[in-house]
């Protein structure tokens, strides 16, 4: 598997640490929408998106890919995903 | 009074040659890791160039001018080598010197030996000269540089320094064995 890294280009698997699963954080206090958060986890047959880590340039990634074909179809700074 | 000495990372490591490819230590001189504020790097860039002569690297890339030369290392940071930094007030400077041990492989298989530790592609089509890239050797996370078609400039942590000439010259002697 090859991971586009916005900084440095599509780089090897073997460069990056999943990261779970990219949610966007809920506002304010506690609320059900938390223990969705934290707890709770789709398990989609297709498409995903999810961070990694990319460990020599420091890089957090969104990447999006499919479960079933096992496509990555993108990649992008964590910081400009909202997530 | 007692008389320290200073040894370098790879001091009794190196220089090593094995097969057609010589490993040899660096003195890269002063190293400094440059990360301009946010917002900050015309300034830097502007401040660097008028004492250095050069600008901060994009990504993938170096520059150098004379003895002096960056590295790009990730986004918004680049290593200078060579030569200390003018006062930069809109960026981070962090003097590293003693933390990076720099090694050149050099010889007609530096390619074919580093294609066995590192995850890139170093064609020279796809990694000219002067092309840089943070990667992996191995399972060190590492600077790995062109410095010539037939020339690579690693630099990792300094405590990984025997870790780094053991993977190579373990690579080297394969390669070497295939004759």
């Amino acid at each position: 598997m090859r991971i586009p890294c916005p900084h440095c280009g599509t780089r090897d698997l073997r460069e990056f640490t999943y990261q779970g699963a990219a949610l966007a954080q809920p506002e304010g206090d506690w609320s059900p929408d938390w223990d969705s958060y934290l707890h709770l986890r789709d398990n989609p047959a297709g498409e995903t998106r999810d961070r990694w880590y990319h460990n020599p340039c420091g890089t957090w990634v969104v990447v999006t890919r499919d479960t079933v074909s096992h496509a990555v179809t993108g990649g992008i700074a964590a910081r400009e995903a909202g997530a | 009074m007692v008389d320290l000495i200073a040894l370098t990372p790879c001091a009794g490591l190196l220089p090593l040659t094995v097969g057609n490819l010589a490993l040899a230590e660096v003195d890269a001189g002063p190293i400094h890791l440059i990360a301009p504020f946010r917002g900050g790097q015309a300034a830097t860039d502007a401040a660097l160039s008028k004492a250095l002569g050069l600008e901060m690297p994009g990504p993938q890339a170096t520059t150098r001018k004379g003895a002096a030369r960056m590295l790009s290392v990730g986004p918004g940071q680049a290593l200078l080598l060579g030569a200390a930094p003018p006062a930069l007030d809109q960026a981070a400077v962090t003097d590293q010197s003693d933390g990076w041990a720099v090694v050149s492989v050099t010889g007609p298989d530096a390619r074919e030996v580093l294609m066995r530790l590192v995850p890139v592609d170093l064609h020279p089509g796809a990694f000219a000269v002067g092309a840089t890239a943070r990667t992996m050797v191995g399972h060190m996370t590492a600077s790995v540089t062109r410095t010539d078609e037939e020339a690579f400039e690693i630099i990792v942590f300094r405590s990984m320094a025997r870790t780094l000439v053991h993977e190579l010259s373990e690579a080297a002697t394969g390669v070497a064995a295939r004759g």
